[in-house]
């Protein structure tokens, strides 16, 4: 039950990561792999505001994620619209987006650490325990958890019964025939990644509240929001959030029944399964 | 052959004999760097001989190399040191093979996801197995010096050339070129991709494991943390773009001149190799998507020339 109730906490905030991821990949068709770098990076603002302005880590996400949709836009206007322009076909473009976003990663990694030094950094949020279910757990986990329903939700809720959610869904599933039913395929994908941005920073933020993070374990939850996704499969919402779930949970059983340093390899044992039986995704069709 | 192949043969052996005599006309700070450079030709020379055709790009050379050096570290006092490569070389074919079986069914995205965490899951999993049998790093003293290094990995790049020139003249490389230009075709022509895509990817996982096992001797102390190091392979494929893939000596051209700033970087300000590297990509994708070659392509086609 323990586990139970920690990997379901943890699963809820990676769900949160994944689909910004999600929506990057889905939608705008750009696998981002600096991903990871826009996570800490809304970690290190939270962790900053905390520390410097006193200001709570849930009234900084009002800051910080207007802040990273407003950053990734301009990295889609500026850095990938020039590749989408010139890529041939999808593997042209994903090849290329791939070792566009590689090289921001390591950008990134190199200017945060400059910014912030090669240390850890944490603060202690909320970190009085709760109980539930007769175990207790760290509060700022629980918040977390349910801040991440909560924007995951709105998301969804966003994306199924707006105007502007229809316009990112038609061009999830085919951005050649979007345009002919008058959608503006550049500004859906630039929403679609700037929105993603801001949700992995938001994801971010929140995860900072419990983890201790430095500057380059970006690649860390880049990896595992690209394994959830994969799982999930690609454009499917439900299908991220069980995935993430499932893997938060599957982490937390490694790290606690046989040795922590383990997570992920756990993580891989769940993406090989995958591969081998289901490689388009928990709930995917077959594709042709 | 043609007139122009001796004549390519001859700069090779040429260029190759010259290599080889590093260790007596040069300093040893050269020779180090000598070393260096060879163990990245080897490695990004053999990455581009798999991901140059099929443009899936691997990030699994890490990995192999770490198997590589494990190999020397548990067994150089019980086997001849001459053996150790060879293990470590099937070793590394038999990793690239199942890691190949698992994703080359599939699209490109998914053998990239792959690859980047391989070397993070393998070292996670050796460290496991470490704390289980209650050891630490192993100490790997042997009397080889760095010369003799050297001369190993020279001779293990010569095989790697050799290979890739044999395989882009056999049936397998015109079937690789193939898929590379078109996958649909390729398979509409009775060509079974999933099998020529991951007989082609061993040949990186035994050159990477090869190296590894040879240069264990270098680190002389191994952890899984070192040896594992995911940032090998980054670099050893911004060499091997920087180069160009499109030819067998286009690697080469690229770790020469990344080797010297490397260097220079690592010796002036440590703390930016990252932003380095991060920028070398860009400049990759934005400025000079076909690396050297396609720059010395594209300068030969101006002003005619054979």
């Amino acid at each position: 039950m323990f586990i139970l109730i920690t990997g379901l906490l943890l699963g809820g905030t990676y769900a949160l990561i994944a689909l910004g991821l999600n929506l990057q990949y889905g939608v705008a068709r750009i696998m981002n792999l600096a991903n990871g770098e826009m996570l800490v990076a809304g970690g290190f603002a939270a962790f900053w505001l905390y520390t410097a302005g006193q200001v709570n880590p849930i009234a900084a996400l009002l800051v910080i994620a207007p802040l990273a949709f407003a950053a990734n836009w301009l990295i889609y206007q500026v850095m990938l619209v020039p590749l989408v322009k010139r890529a041939k076909s999808r593997g042209a473009l994903e090849v290329d987006s791939i070792l566009a976003t590689f090289g921001m990663s390591f950008a990134f990694v190199g200017i945060m650490s400059w910014i912030f030094g090669g240390g850890y950094f944490n603060y202690a949020f909320l970190a009085t325990p709760v109980d539930l279910f007769g175990s207790s757990y760290a509060q700022n986990r629980v918040v977390a958890f349910v801040l991440a329903v909560l924007i995951g939700g709105a998301l969804w809720l966003w994306l199924s019964f707006t105007r502007a959610g229809l316009n990112l869904r038609a061009v999830s599933v085919n951005p050649r025939s979007a345009p002919l039913v008058g959608i503006d395929v550049r500004a859906a994908s630039a929403l679609a990644f700037a929105l993603g941005g801001a949700v992995t920073a938001t994801g971010g933020a929140l995860v900072s509240m419990f983890f201790t993070l430095d500057a380059s374990v970006g690649v860390l939850f880049t990896m595992k929001a690209l394994i959830i996704v994969i799982m999930g499969g690609v454009g499917d919402i439900r299908g991220t959030i069980v995935a993430a779930v499932l893997l938060g949970i599957a982490e937390t059983a490694v790290a606690r029944l046989i040795d922590p340093g383990l997570t992920l390899a756990a993580a891989y044992l769940l993406f090989l399964l995958v591969l081998l039986f289901r490689p388009q995704g928990l709930f995917g069709k077959a594709q042709t | 052959m043609s007139a122009r192949e001796v004549r390519n043969l001859l700069v090779s052996a040429v260029l190759l004999g010259l290599c080889a005599l590093l260790p007596i006309y040069g300093s040893a700070y050269w020779l180090t760097m000598g070393t260096t450079m060879a163990m990245f030709a080897v490695l990004a020379t053999s990455w581009a001989l798999f991901s140059g055709p099929t443009h899936y790009i691997s990030l699994a050379t890490a990995a192999f190399f770490g198997v590589g050096t494990f190999v020397t570290g548990l067994w150089f006092q019980s086997l001849p040191f001459w053996s150790l490569p060879l293990i470590a070389a099937v070793a590394g074919a038999a990793l690239a093979a199942l890691v190949g079986l698992v994703t080359l069914r599939l699209s490109g995205v998914y053998f990239v996801i792959f690859t980047l965490g391989l070397a993070e899951m393998v070292r996670q999993v050796f460290t496991w197995v470490q704390n289980q049998t209650g050891a630490r790093g192993m100490y790997v003293l042997t009397s080889l010096t760095e010369r003799e290094i050297f001369w190993m990995l020279l001779a293990l790049g010569t095989l790697v050339y050799l290979a890739g020139w044999l395989i882009g003249r056999s049936r397998l490389g015109f079937a690789l070129r193939i898929i590379g230009n078109d996958e649909t075709v390729a398979k509409h022509s009775g060509i079974d991709t999933a099998r020529a895509k991951v007989l082609l990817f061993m040949v990186p996982g035994a050159a990477a494991a090869a190296a590894g096992a040879m240069l264990a001797p270098r680190y002389i102390y191994i952890e899984p943390a070192t040896a594992f190091a995911p940032l090998l392979s980054f670099q050893v494929v911004i060499m091997a773009l920087l180069g160009g893939t499109g030819r067998l000596w286009g690697p080469i051209a690229g770790v020469i001149p990344f080797t010297l700033l490397w260097e220079v970087i690592t010796r002036q300000a440590p703390n930016q190799t990252l932003l380095l590297l991060g920028l070398a990509f860009l400049l990759i994708v934005y400025v000079l998507p076909g690396g050297f070659v396609g720059l010395w392509d594209r300068a030969r086609r101006r002003w005619g020339g054979r």
